[in-house]
């Protein structure tokens, strides 16, 4: 009796969901457990991330940035190649897989910035399967682009107008259409949150990047890195980049939270610097919340980072110690947005810039002999047009 | 305490929910003894929280309404203790599980105990999660309420034997909210329900005529309606206190209406 404890990291994690789901969350950790060291399964994964996706990402060592920034070597994950431009699709591919063979012939997303919702509007057009993408008002505004990729993909957006209009809400909306209709769906979560076992799928699906991480850079300097940086919302692109690592003590884990405003603020999104524990969307783990446990409107300039949640195993290895998670602004997050596209001719995601901003304060600190790898999660198309409008320039010319 | 037991004594039950502080909770006090006058057996207090994940939008607009009016936990029980002085029917709450975690479960089980509460239901705390929760509340005699869905099935009798005070049956899948038809088969479930514990068994999901509440009585022990009243708050606001008062009379005459063993 009591809580499955795989379904748990430390105290956080857990099934805290409505009876009417708690058979389709049993169904699917049955599913998982069955393929997820089933050859037939993995080599058709293998093949779907190296010929659809096209991975293995790319590790590209910043020697522009290296030098400008005067301190340790560092070296870009390119998640921002893959296929639909970030790393959602890693998971979208892994799950819409497992789907397929539990005979499920839809697909529910929730979304922020809308990444996850192309990545799994975009497998399902693949795959052949039914896609409905819930997405708040207020993201469908600020990332229209990624709407309209998603329609074109053959999916139906629902924009959810409830609470903020955005990815917690969207989440939720997804939660009540899953409980609605469970028998041919499946609810493809977007990040390493939610009931078990979705924290520990998405992340197993997410930790090839740092498996390639891992190899790319024994290959190319012989060694393990001395800090792994990304950024962490739910924290699908961070777990993935920490995974491989997390046993490999001399190895910093560094996640970067969107501090929105600042900390000191109440328009802010950074739950580990601001938030406390709580019971929420299906988990345990820290949470932006009031005194009686109302959960927060969070801000961010970031819709994919915009969430008052952080995913248990980020709130478990904060626990213990073996990952950080710091707080990085709008402007920060800004001005490393342009720092790059400008030194390295990347332009980053707005989220993926959380990451690079913290980088650049730490670099120039550190012994030149010490390898920094960032996670760029995902490529900063989409961002434009926010980020001119954050700068005073209006895009639009209608 | 065994308020809950002998509101399911006499006759079916007939439950009302009701979302504490919408539209404020001076007309929530007027509007549960209104409900309690014309004939409810037990009333479902909702607290009310920012994201109601298990609620149709008609609750969760009555739960934005409550907490922008500024109702909080202590106000909730403060009003609870109001009530209990005079109301003698089983009280029980219905909120989420970061509503009680996030207050303290032992303070928050102390407090609603003291206030007069013989029940809660935590709708996202599903069996493999509740004893962290039942383990706190069973040691104030609050019964912590177990819910069955129509997806259940072969979990049904592993609830219902460790289920206390009654079993919330939900009629259909999906969230809370009036629904024109309920196809799922009672029966069928209250048939194991039976056969596993003695514990009564109410229906909820969707009800909101006098004809669907005592058909869904007749094959359980009771009924429990709330986004039907809820509309009605919506409609009438502080004036709602007699149109919830005439409603719930229709409704709990169907409901004790229906024989005892159906």
């Amino acid at each position: 009796m009591g809580t499955n404890p795989e379904g748990r990291f430390g105290i956080h994690g857990g099934q805290y969901i409505p009876e009417t789901l708690m058979n389709a969350v049993i169904e699917l950790d049955e599913a998982y457990k069955k393929y997820k060291d089933d050859p037939t399964f993995n080599a058709e994964l293998t093949d779907l991330f190296n010929n659809y996706a096209g991975r293995p990402s790319r590790l590209y060592y910043a020697e522009k940035m290296t030098k400008d920034l005067g301190g340790a070597k560092i070296y870009l994950k390119r998640e921002d190649l893959n296929h639909t431009g970030a790393h959602k699709i890693n998971n979208c591919l892994g799950q819409a897989l497992l789907a397929k063979k539990m005979g499920k012939t839809r697909l529910i997303a929730e979304t922020g910035a809308g990444q996850h919702g192309v990545a799994t509007a975009t497998v399902a057009a693949l795959m052949g399967m039914e896609c409905v993408v819930f997405m708040g008002k207020v993201d469908t505004e600020r990332q229209a682009l990624n709407v309209y990729k998603m329609k074109l993909l053959g999916a139906d957006v629902v924009p959810v107008t409830d609470g903020t209009g955005t990815l917690k809400d969207a989440v939720s909306q997804a939660m009540r259409e899953w409980s609605s209709r469970i028998a041919d769906t499946h609810y493809c979560l977007g990040s390493v949150m939610g009931p078990h076992p979705f924290p520990t799928i998405v992340r197993d699906f997410q930790s090839v990047i740092s498996k390639e991480i891992k190899q790319q850079l024994m290959e190319k300097e012989g060694k393990l890195p001395d800090a792994v940086i990304a950024c962490v919302g739910g924290g699908s692109n961070a777990i993935g980049s920490f995974y491989h690592f997390i046993d490999d003590p001399s190895v910093q884990l560094i996640g970067c939270e969107a501090a929105g405003r600042g900390i000191d603020t109440p328009d802010t999104a950074a739950t580990i610097n601001t938030g406390r524990l709580g019971i929420f969307h299906g988990m345990k783990s820290y949470f932006c919340q009031n005194e009686y446990g109302q959960i927060a409107p969070v801000y961010s300039i970031s819709a994919g980072l915009d969430y008052p949640g952080i995913g248990p195993e980020h709130a478990h290895l904060h626990d213990i110690g073996r990952a950080q998670y710091v707080p990085v602004t709008d402007e920060e997050a800004v001005c490393a947005f342009e720092y790059l596209s400008k030194t390295e001719g990347i332009i980053p995601a707005i989220e993926s810039a959380h990451a690079v901003a913290y980088a650049m304060k730490i670099a120039p600190k550190m012994d030149k002999d010490k390898i920094i790898v960032i996670t760029i999660s995902g490529r900063g198309d989409k961002d434009c047009a926010a980020i001119a409008r954050y700068r005073g320039q209006n895009l639009r010319d209608d | 305490m065994n308020r809950i037991a002998d509101a399911f004594n006499k006759h079916k039950a007939f439950i009302a929910f009701i979302t504490v502080g919408d539209p404020d909770l001076e007309t929530t006090e007027k509007v549960v003894h209104a409900a309690v006058d014309n004939g409810a057996d037990l009333i479902e207090l909702g607290i009310p929280f920012s994201d109601p994940t298990a609620e149709g939008p008609v609750i969760m607009h009555a739960d934005n309404v409550a907490l922008s009016a500024g109702t909080t936990t202590d106000k909730v029980f403060a009003l609870t203790e109001k009530l209990r002085g005079s109301i003698k029917i089983p009280l029980v709450y219905m909120t989420y599980a970061n509503v009680v975690f996030s207050y303290g479960t032992e303070k928050f089980a102390e407090k609603a105990a003291a206030a007069g509460i013989d029940g809660i239901i935590l709708p996202d705390v599903p069996y493999e999660e509740k004893d962290e929760f039942d383990s706190v509340f069973s040691r104030y005699g609050i019964d912590l309420i177990s819910m069955i869905a129509p997806t259940s099935e072969n979990r049904i009798a592993m609830i219902a034997k460790e289920a206390k005070g009654f079993l919330y049956m939900v009629s259909s899948l999906g969230v809370t909210g009036t629904r024109a038809k309920i196809t799922t088969d009672i029966g069928a479930m209250t048939k194991v329900v039976k056969a596993n514990t003695k514990i009564p068994c109410a229906v909820g999901f969707g009800i909101s005529t006098p004809e669907q509440a005592a058909k869904m009585a007749a094959c359980s022990d009771g009924a429990i309606v709330g986004s039907a009243i809820i509309k009605i708050i919506d409609q009438y606001g502080k004036d709602a206190a007699p149109h919830v008062g005439e409603y719930v009379k229709s409704m709990a005459d169907a409901v004790h209406g229906v024989a005892a063993e159906g």
